[in-house]
């Protein structure tokens, strides 16, 4: 074996589909992924929800029912051009009707980027996010720590495990009053906090947090961005390795099947 | 045609990075008399016919609902537009 052959078997540039055993029964379940008038990521997260070993399920805004869904995610991107405020107009659509009501009953809902902006202005979660206090969008692979592992959708992790996933926003400093921070602090509702630097002005560094019941949680930055070796960040495993982020997707699973 | 005016502020308490970046274009420009510029919302609700109670009341709920976010906004003023400002 030539030393350029190691080298490459040793950083693979292209996906490996069988590196992980798929969940038993994962197969079964049915991920809803909602797509509004500026969804960006939607067609990322159904690949993570395919790639975990379950079936990703379209929906769109307009809709009045979720089908048979097990669980929702409300994708990242700029729903109704991030006008008026980010997620504002989306918390009318008809599907987020359907959606609260889910995640009110206890169905597992996760809202990456614009779909956590979505949760706070339906007020599934609480608090806001505003514009980046250096006021640049930023683009970037963030550590973060997972500080719940004990949510729907963190339970693949540890509590205080590092993962670095990919983050991109203009809006992404998480607000609240300092009571309602106290109190995610208290209740162990801060799901994952930044590591070595705060990149966005966040308070008390947070990345992303849980309702009470721990079904629905709000991330900012991107898990579906590292779910796929070949496409995510760069990792000590190789090139653009990094898979991170496929812990929120197998976690729901988990989740579900536990039930 | 009667006109509602909504006006919204982020809260005192609340980082407003649009004004920081306003500010600090403004000193650019040599205009360097204030000390700090917050940017707010305002909106123009018009009716059909002349601005009822109910109107007034329905603007309000429009306010503290779809226009503003009172976790990080106020709402400052829901009024009857002046003659000047119905006009524009």
């Amino acid at each position: 074996m030539s030393a350029r052959t190691a080298v490459a078997s040793a950083t693979p540039l292209v996906a490996d589909l069988g590196a992980d055993a798929p969940i038993p029964g994962a197969d079964a379940l049915r991920v809803g992924v909602v797509r509004f008038p500026g969804s960006l990521d939607e067609r990322d997260a159904q690949r993570a929800v395919t790639l975990s070993g379950a079936q990703a399920v379209s929906l769109w805004h307009g809709d009045d029912s979720l089908g048979d869904v097990d669980a929702v995610i409300l994708p990242g991107g700029f729903s109704y051009g991030d006008y008026l405020r980010c997620g504002a107009i989306a918390k009318f659509a008809p599907v987020m009707e359907k959606v609260v009501d889910a995640a009110n009953g206890g169905m597992p809902v996760l809202g990456i980027c614009n779909g956590f902006q979505i949760l706070c202005e339906s007020h599934l979660l609480p608090g806001a996010l505003i514009r980046n206090s250096h006021q640049h969008f930023i683009c970037r692979d963030q550590a973060l720590t997972v500080e719940n592992a004990d949510t729907a959708w963190t339970r693949s992790y540890t509590a205080g495990e590092e993962i670095i996933i990919p983050l991109k926003n203009g809006e992404g400093g998480y607000v609240a009053d300092e009571a309602v921070l106290d109190e995610l602090e208290a209740t162990g509702r801060v799901v994952a906090r930044y590591a070595g630097v705060n990149p966005n002005g966040s308070q008390r560094n947070i990345a992303g947090i849980a309702n009470e019941r721990g079904n629905v949680v709000g991330l900012m930055p991107h898990p579906e961005h590292a779910v796929e070796a070949g496409f995510g960040p760069d990792a000590a495993s190789g090139m653009r390795a990094g898979v991170d982020g496929q812990g929120f997707f197998t976690s729901v699973l988990r989740s579900l099947l536990s039930q | 045609m009667g006109r509602i005016v909504v006006e919204v502020m982020p809260k005192p308490e609340i980082l407003d990075p649009q004004g920081k970046a306003i500010r600090s274009g403004l000193e650019r420009m040599g205009l360097s008399a204030f000390a700090d510029v917050r940017q707010g919302k305002l909106f123009h609700l018009d009716v059909e016919g002349p601005v009822t109670d109910e109107a007034l009341a329905a603007a309000r709920e429009a306010a503290g609902t779809l226009l503003s976010n009172p976790v990080i906004e106020d709402v400052i003023a829901v009024r009857e537009a002046t003659p000047e400002e119905a006009a524009q």
